[in-house]
């Protein structure tokens, strides 16, 4: 029961009645564009989430561009340029960014290549020793024989 | 022997990935670089604070080296930095303009009552839109511009004495002897 309710929990959004536009599709657009920008102040939040007065300010004008005209890729744009890429929730894919993209992959990788080559060299050196003679073995058995005490 | 020199890979990965990461870990992660530095001041054209018809636009702070100190009356901390301002303009060390941002008119001529004045002139961006324009992510903010209208460095946060001394007069200096 508890689990139910929980999960039927939407999102949280800070979006006021004043900031929405007349247009329910350019809203839609414009929520999309405003969910994936990050809020300047609020940082873990998006600019659709945050509380601040800033966050605000820039869902307006988000909504403004597209009311403009502007596409979506257009109005993240509008905002990049004033904050640079860091505003981007989802980072873009550029000669500084991909490390970040795909460095945790490479890194998994070498590590499981490395992990391969260091296995594969304990099982070739790992041969079976020789077979012991009578007499060592007699040897062996009186030296145990020795340690625990016994017969 | 090479399988011994093999195994040392991995602990020099390490390290050299600690050094990365200490870099990194080193930084202030809130705070945003600008993107603005060496581009020029975004245009703007403002009411003057308190002054009924005057304007004040980017193109008044070409010809000198001047700071745009963004403030407003309810931020606390522009509260700690004033007195540095006021003395970096009573001894005539740099020209400081004021971006109200988001304050009110009541409100902020009572605190210039309060605090003092030390702006040249005041742009009055009630909007918050010019704020954005520059990069704006809280208050105090200050940007140092050159003498053909570019923003050459954005401080984060309170100018104080040692902030000025070691960071901003030298950029000043710099600046000014430029052309």
């Amino acid at each position: 029961m508890l689990l139910a309710l929980f999960f039927s929990l939407s999102s949280a959004q800070a979006v006021e009645p004043d900031e929405m536009l007349t247009d329910p599709a350019l809203e839609a657009r414009a929520r999309a564009v405003t969910r994936e920008l990050r809020c300047v102040v609020c940082q873990n939040q998006s600019v659709d989430d945050s509380d601040a007065p800033l966050a605000r300010d820039i869902r307006i004008l988000v909504r403004e561009r597209i009311e403009h005209g502007d596409s979506d890729a257009a109005a993240r744009a509008f905002v990049v340029a004033r904050y640079g890429n860091y505003v981007l929730l989802r980072p873009p894919l550029e000669g500084d960014t991909l490390v970040l993209w795909f460095g945790p992959a490479l890194f998994l990788a070498g590590g499981l290549a490395l992990a391969w080559f260091y296995i594969a060299r304990l099982n070739r050196s790992g041969a079976a020793p020789a077979a012991l003679s009578a007499a060592e073995e007699n040897a062996v058995r009186r030296r145990l024989d020795e340690d625990t005490g016994t017969r | 022997m090479t399988s011994r020199w093999l195994s040392t890979v991995p602990l020099f990965l390490l390290l050299a990935l600690a050094i990365y990461f200490a870099f990194g870990l080193a930084q202030d992660p809130r705070t945003i670089h600008s993107v603005l530095i060496d581009k020029p001041l975004p245009a703007f054209d403002l009411p003057v604070a308190g002054a009924a018809g005057a304007r004040v636009t980017n193109e008044d702070l070409k010809g000198r080296v001047s700071l745009l100190n963004v403030f407003a009356s309810w931020c606390v901390s522009c509260r700690a930095e004033h007195p540095t301002l006021l003395k970096l303009t009573g001894e005539k060390r740099v020209a400081i303009y004021g971006l109200a941002w988001k304050d009110k008119p009541e409100d902020l001529k009572a605190w210039l009552e309060e605090l003092g004045d030390p702006y040249t002139r005041i742009a009055d961006d009630a909007a918050g839109r010019t704020a954005i324009d520059l990069g704006v992510t809280g208050a105090p903010e200050t940007f140092v511009v050159d003498k053909r209208g570019r923003i050459r460095f954005k401080q984060v946060g309170v100018i104080d004495e040692v902030v000025w001394a070691e960071t901003i007069a030298p950029l000043v200096a710099k600046l000014e002897a430029e052309k």
